[in-house]
């Protein structure tokens, strides 16, 4: 109990103090989770609009397929990637193993599917709105993936954070591929792993409400960018 | 203005409906319908709600296929024809862009080049009445305008056959009065106008044939002026009179 009083203040000082080694680790957190989620947005929005429009003889499967990804287990995507990328592994002659470049690849993984099937679901719900008026103006199921991805961008949003939130919040992938090596590829939950392993439970959690802070930010930015859009509508931007 | 439509392809009507019928779940919803409608003119489908006038504009456009029967424009295949026609829907879904973008959408879908996108664009607003709606999101406009920027975005494309189901319901008079503005200007442009609606006073002022519907059947098929002044079906005369029911 006294671990959990204490971690208050001490997340308070940790953030307040800003202290070097503290913003290191959220520096890479946000870079390795950030850069995973874009990835895993630039391939998982047009492949989970094209999941849901196209029509193919294995589309039920690919759509099983990627809801049961959705609980891919980090550790198992981790040792995946581990073993591509070990010296011994297909991948290996890259030098990426227990580089940040490694922990975007795994996280990048485990985020493409939530994304993918967040998608699909937005875009299948927005064609039965839309079929119509995009036939007769004589878009296909194949030129309505851009115009629905565009038309979807607010709601979109939210499953790229949903995304964000799995990749910021995880750690067996990235601490396999990544080492947790100090001033490298330590990040936030690498480092409340360390730290709870060493028995320091008061500083595990007080990084704990600081990566829940963090999070917060991003998803309170995003919202807000999300809101601003919405009352706007971004008539001036130029849209596929 | 210039003409919505060229000339100088083969024109894509007569349009003929032979012995088409569509059922859904096991009901009937169009039977045994046969119907030419040809060039020229602006032929209104007539009847209740229910009657199955959207229905019959949702497979003469191909978004529908009929259960059975055949429907061919110049007694070519639907798909021949698509290209040609343009729809507007009682509730038209505006792209959540700006007005002058979802005007320009369906030009982007053809691969037309810039200028030409302009030109066109230029054209519709002036032609609906809404340059000064240009740059104005679309979803914030009245019912009104909306419909006009539906009825642009099928102008650009320059149609020979305008579908218009419904195009004036949930429309108060100045709306409905400025939409129909429009479909005059395409009518007078050449273009071929086939709209359903229910509206006794609406078929009155705009059709010069009538296809009058009931229950899944086309009752009977009169220019405008004699089927209101002397209905020849049942179903027609009753409807007149304001004692139709379903």
């Amino acid at each position: 109990m006294s671990d959990i009083t204490q971690a208050f203040p001490l997340a308070a000082r940790l953030l307040l103090q800003f202290d070097p080694l503290l913003r290191e680790i959220i520096g890479l957190s946000l870079a390795v989770s950030l850069t995973a989620v874009v990835l895993a947005a630039i391939v998982g929005l047009p492949l989970g609009a094209g999941l849901a429009l196209l029509r193919f003889p294995t589309r039920n499967f690919f759509i099983v397929l990627n809801n049961t990804l959705l609980g891919l287990p980090p550790v198992v995507v981790g040792l995946v990637v581990y073993l591509l990328l070990s010296r011994s592994g297909p991948f290996g002659f890259l030098g990426l193993l227990f580089t940040p470049a490694a922990m975007v690849l795994a996280q990048c993984v485990l985020v493409t599917p939530i994304i993918m099937a967040l998608t699909r679901q937005q875009i299948e719900d927005l064609w039965l709105e839309y079929a119509e008026q995009l036939q007769s103006m004589g878009a296909s199921r194949l030129l309505a993936i851009p115009t629905l991805l565009w038309e979807g961008r607010h709601s979109l949003m939210t499953c790229v954070l949903a995304g964000f939130g799995r990749a910021i919040g995880e750690v067996g992938a990235i601490i396999i591929v990544g080492g947790n090596i100090d001033h490298y590829t330590r990040t936030m939950t690498t480092a409340i792993a360390l730290e709870t392993s060493k028995g320091n439970l008061a500083l595990a959690l007080a990084l704990g409400f600081v990566l829940i802070t963090l999070s917060m930010v991003v998803n309170g930015t995003v919202y807000g960018l999300k809101e601003h859009a919405l009352r706007h509508d971004l008539s001036g931007i130029t849209a596929p | 203005m210039n003409a919505p439509c060229t000339s100088l392809t083969p024109s894509i009507l007569p349009l003929r409906l032979e012995h088409v019928a569509y059922e859904f779940r096991g009901r009937t919803l169009l039977q045994d319908v046969n119907l030419t409608i040809t060039a020229g003119g602006k032929t209104v489908l007539l009847g209740p709600n229910g009657a199955g006038k959207s229905l019959i504009m949702r497979l003469c456009h191909g978004l529908l296929a009929p259960t059975a029967g055949r429907i061919t424009w110049a007694g070519g295949p639907i798909a021949w024809a698509r290209d040609r026609q343009a729809m507007v829907f009682q509730r038209p879904i505006m792209l959540r862009r700006s007005v002058a973008e979802n005007i320009e959408y369906p030009l982007s879908l053809r691969g037309f080049g810039r200028g030409l996108r302009r030109q066109r664009l230029r054209e519709a607003l002036q032609m609906a009445g809404l340059t000064n709606h240009a740059n104005l999101p679309a979803r914030l406009l009245s019912g009104g305008e909306q419909q006009r920027v539906a009825l642009a975005r099928a102008w650009v494309i320059r149609p020979e056959v305008l579908l218009l189901d419904e195009p004036t319901a949930n429309l108060d008079p100045t709306a409905t009065g400025a939409v129909e503005q429009v479909i005059e200007e395409f009518a007078q442009a050449g273009v071929k106008i086939i709209m359903t609606t229910h509206d006794l006073s609406e078929a009155r002022r705009l059709a010069d044939e009538i296809v009058f519907m009931h229950r899944g059947c086309v009752a009977e098929h009169q220019p405008a002026r004699q089927f209101f002044g002397a209905p020849q079906s049942r179903e027609g005369k009753a409807f007149l009179a304001g004692q139709l029911s379903w």
